[in-house]
């Protein structure tokens, strides 16, 4: 199905007096895996924290513009219900020290007094560690803390816990940039698997990540979408000057 | 990675999610709660501070400013003169202070310069720790049964009145109380001396005696002072030790040995047996003068932790 | 550094060394108090300490034997008051402290728990007394359980305040982006997050209290009854070993001892237990 399950239209955001994006226009494609990049300060972070309504934590920020998930305005959703459809998975690992693996992966459950029976539970958590490719290596310490985990697996974890509330959308804001190389290979790959179910967009400033894992990516620089395009056709041949001087790495 | 990815989602667990949404505090009331805690403390200190005043009225109001510099305690005559007792709380608690300065001084040094890890320096911060967390009550008791006997043979051979108890006995017992106070702040500002400074001076052939001397005190004056406010502080208001052991009497104290009161220790003393408005009043206006000469004392010694902390 | 060349360097060396036999030994100095303290409390407590002292009422003057089953009874239950009064709103102040770390009444706020920090405890006896004792009419537990929660306010406030800060805003941003509402991050999230910092805080404070007799004196008064009504006077720990050891009858000094023995063994006993909770439970981020 090729409809459009994000829509981003004239979109602006600014801390203050500091515009951090510029009229942003953009439209992703259902099960699909964006990439987002540009050199450090172009707004990628922000553009995905825009999406699930973190950018408005901080309190100066101001935002302006359309986002559409699934033809509704987010910013006409109270941002509850939002983040709760738009899962999130941050730079550095982040479980839920106090908890054990299995408290962790349906936290989002859990802290939000859902109550699912016991059967509920255990599937989730079985299917949710599976998606994220750690079930095999944590089902017989599903009782332990999720600190305990390599920095890798916890990243899986953060992963299989955001994947437990069945996102439309799963935000990566460059989630192997603190990860050794073959964690950081283990989660391209459940990436790549993972696309075919659940649309992603990830931020990264690994040029060679992006070309591998994803199928769309968007350029971004000073707060500017200067390019967007199938990744194939965008790293063979950059219609923007400056998107072809960032991929052969003049500056970022 | 041997598992299978693809798995529709499961639309019971989705609709929960979305459905099942009924807040039940929402975040502007949890913040409402939030503020009204922290306003109440606010609100708690500024009610102390009045209900301080309006109880002492009557005293306030019949004696005003002799109050204070009134000789004369005589309930029964409805006399009201707290001189006595000013007199007591500034001996007892200025002659701790000095007594106390003579080893807290030293703690500071030995704990942030020459221990300032390993062993010792646990053992003599938990040693210090402990002394901090006696009871009051204990230490006046251990006052009365060991320093008054020895305060007693020592007024003897100086050919003063043999009572034990009095202002001295009590600047004793306070001094040890006051310690850990004294010491803890002058710990930590000495061992926050900048080593560049320290390695300045010992390079240039200063001994550590000396760069203590000319280099590490000077600079951690402000927090020694710091310390020794909040340990004044500390020793004004200190009741139960100072009871039991100075003597409890109403009288202009002649000398460091003679009986008297504090501040503290007349209102622990009597409360209990005031009959009359005036009387009660007249107690409460002294825990009025305590708590103004106290804040005034702890808001300055925190300004000067704060000045200090702001100019590193 | 003038003048140094014309003073022998022996001399130096001499006086560096002089220095510091002296700050050792006046250091060392100063544990004695401590020692002397332990010493003779248990020396003279201990042998006054067996089942009849721990669970018998006081006898009259003249009686032998009696206990301070009232006194530990007493204790107990003005640490359940205080700590009813202090906790529940001490940790919401915290939680607040912790939240609102710039504003303005974050700031007066902090500004008066330094203060009410500092205030003599026999002033918290008598604004206790001015509010619960004066209008009710009568010396009750009650109004020694507010003096106690009053003062036991800083303590958790404090520990609440700087626990909460220690916890990474990862956690929160964690929390948020799973949809949970910000009461439930907070009250599930970030307080579980910190809670051994907010329990070491409130055991310290109830050992802080625990040993406090001045602001008893004129609220919860003493009895020598044992009392489960908190409407009444009650006993406590701290108030027996004042009486008894003021006394002038040698049979209570030796009861006087044997109090001070379970009170100190108690707050040292509290001070240890916070220790080896902060290790235990120290959460790891």
């Amino acid at each position: 199905m090729d409809s459009a399950v994000l829509r981003i239209e004239n979109f602006s955001a600014s801390f203050g007096e500091l515009t951090v994006l510029k009229d942003i226009n953009l439209s992703l494609s259902r099960n699909t895996l964006t990439a987002i990049m540009g050199p450090s300060g172009c707004g990628k972070t922000t553009l995905i924290r825009c999406i699930n309504r973190m950018h408005e934590l901080i309190s100066n920020a101001k935002v302006s513009g359309k986002i559409l998930l699934d033809d509704q305005d987010i910013y006409n959703t109270d941002p509850i219900i939002v983040r709760r459809q738009i899962g999130m998975v941050f730079q550095r690992p982040n479980p839920f020290p106090t908890m054990s693996i299995y408290d962790n992966v349906i936290a989002g459950y859990n802290l939000n007094g859902i109550k699912l029976n016991k059967e509920e539970m255990d599937r989730t958590v079985e299917q949710s560690l599976g998606k994220a490719a750690l079930w095999e290596e944590v089902k017989d310490a599903l009782h332990r803390k999720g600190t305990f985990l390599s920095g890798g697996q916890q990243q899986r974890l953060c992963i299989a816990r955001a994947l437990a509330m069945h996102p439309e959308i799963l935000l990566l804001d460059e989630p192997t940039s603190a990860l050794d190389p073959k964690s950081t290979a283990h989660i391209e790959e459940l990436v790549s698997h993972l696309k075919t179910t659940v649309t992603i967009i990830q931020v990264t400033h690994n040029i060679a990540q992006a070309a591998r894992v994803s199928d769309f990516t968007a350029f971004l620089y000073l707060g500017e979408l200067v390019e967007f395009g199938p990744t194939g056709k965008m790293f063979t041949g950059p219609k923007d000057k400056r998107t072809e001087e960032y991929l052969t790495g003049k500056f970022g | 990675m041997n598992h299978t990815i693809a798995d529709v989602a499961v639309p019971t667990a989705r609709s929960k999610i979305t459905l099942q949404y009924k807040r039940v505090v929402s975040e502007a009331s949890f913040r409402k709660i939030l503020y009204l805690a922290g306003l109440s403390l606010l609100i708690l200190l500024v009610a102390i501070f009045f209900s301080l005043v309006v109880a002492s009225l009557p005293a306030l109001r019949q004696f005003g400013f002799s109050f204070l510099v009134g000789k004369t305690w005589d309930p029964v005559r409805g006399e009201f003169g707290a001189l006595a007792f000013l007199v007591g709380t500034l001996m007892s608690s200025f002659m701790a202070l000095l007594i106390a300065m003579v080893f807290s001084l030293p703690i500071s040094i030995f704990l942030g310069e020459y221990f300032r890890q390993g062993n010792v320096s646990t053992f003599m911060k938990s040693v210090i720790e402990l002394l901090a967390g006696i009871p009051s009550v204990i230490y006046g008791f251990w006052g009365l049964f060991l320093l008054v006997p020895l305060v007693r043979a020592l007024e003897v051979k100086l050919g003063v009145a043999p009572q034990g108890v009095g202002i001295f006995t009590s600047s004793l017992v306070l001094a040890v109380m006051i310690i850990p106070y004294a010491s803890s702040i002058g710990t930590e500002v000495i061992s926050l001396v900048p080593s560049d400074l320290k390695e300045a001076a010992l390079s240039l052939g200063a001994t550590r005696f000396e760069v203590i001397r000319k280099v590490i005190l000077p600079y951690a004056s402000s927090g020694i002072f710091a310390g020794i406010l909040l340990a004044l502080g500390r020793a004004l208001g200190e009741t139960m030790a100072v009871t039991m052991v100075i003597g409890n009497s109403n009288f202009l104290p002649k000398s460091i040995f003679s009986p008297g009161n504090t501040m503290a220790s007349v209102i622990a003393n009597e409360f209990t047996e005031a009959t009359g408005s005036l009387y009660l009043a007249s107690l409460i206006e002294l825990a009025l003068v305590l708590f103004i000469v106290t804040v005034i004392i702890n808001v300055l010694g925190k300004l000067i932790i704060h000045k200090m902390s702001a100019r590193k | 550094m003038k003048g140094m060349a014309e003073i022998s360097i022996h001399r130096r060396i001499w006086a560096d060394k002089l220095f510091k036999t002296l700050i050792i030994v006046l250091s060392l100095c100063s544990l004695v108090p401590m020692f002397l303290i332990l010493f003779m409390i248990t020396k003279n407590g201990i042998s006054v300490i067996n089942w009849e002292f721990l669970t018998q009422l006081p006898k009259p003057v003249g009686e032998t034997g009696g206990g301070i089953a009232n006194a530990i009874m007493g204790t107990l239950w003005l640490i359940v008051l205080a700590f009813l009064f202090s906790v529940p709103l001490g940790i919401f102040a915290g939680i607040f402290l912790s939240e609102y770390r710039g504003g303005k009444l974050a700031y007066l706020t902090r500004l008066s728990i330094e203060i009410l920090q500092g205030i003599p405890s026999i002033v918290i006896g008598i604004i206790a007394y001015v509010w619960v004792v004066m209008p009710m009419g009568s010396f009750s537990a009650l109004s020694g359980g507010v003096a106690l929660g009053i003062m036991m306010l800083p303590v958790i406030v404090m520990a609440t305040e700087e626990t909460l800060k220690l916890v990474p805003d990862s956690l929160r941003e964690a929390s948020l982006a799973l949809g949970v509402s910000y009461p439930r991050t907070i009250m599930k999230v970030i307080l579980p997050a910190g809670l051994s910092g907010i329990i070491s805080g409130i055991l310290l404070g109830v050992a802080r209290v625990a040993g406090e007799t001045a602001p008893l004196l004129f609220t919860a008064f003493g009895s020598p009854f044992m009392n489960q009504n908190i409407l009444k006077p009650i006993n406590s720990l701290p108030l027996t070993i004042f009486n008894y050891a003021t006394s002038p009858y040698p049979d209570w000094h030796t009861l006087a001892w044997g109090a001070s023995f379970v009170l100190i063994a108690f707050v040292l006993g509290l001070n240890l237990i916070t220790k080896w909770v902060t290790k235990k439970w120290t959460v790891q981020f």
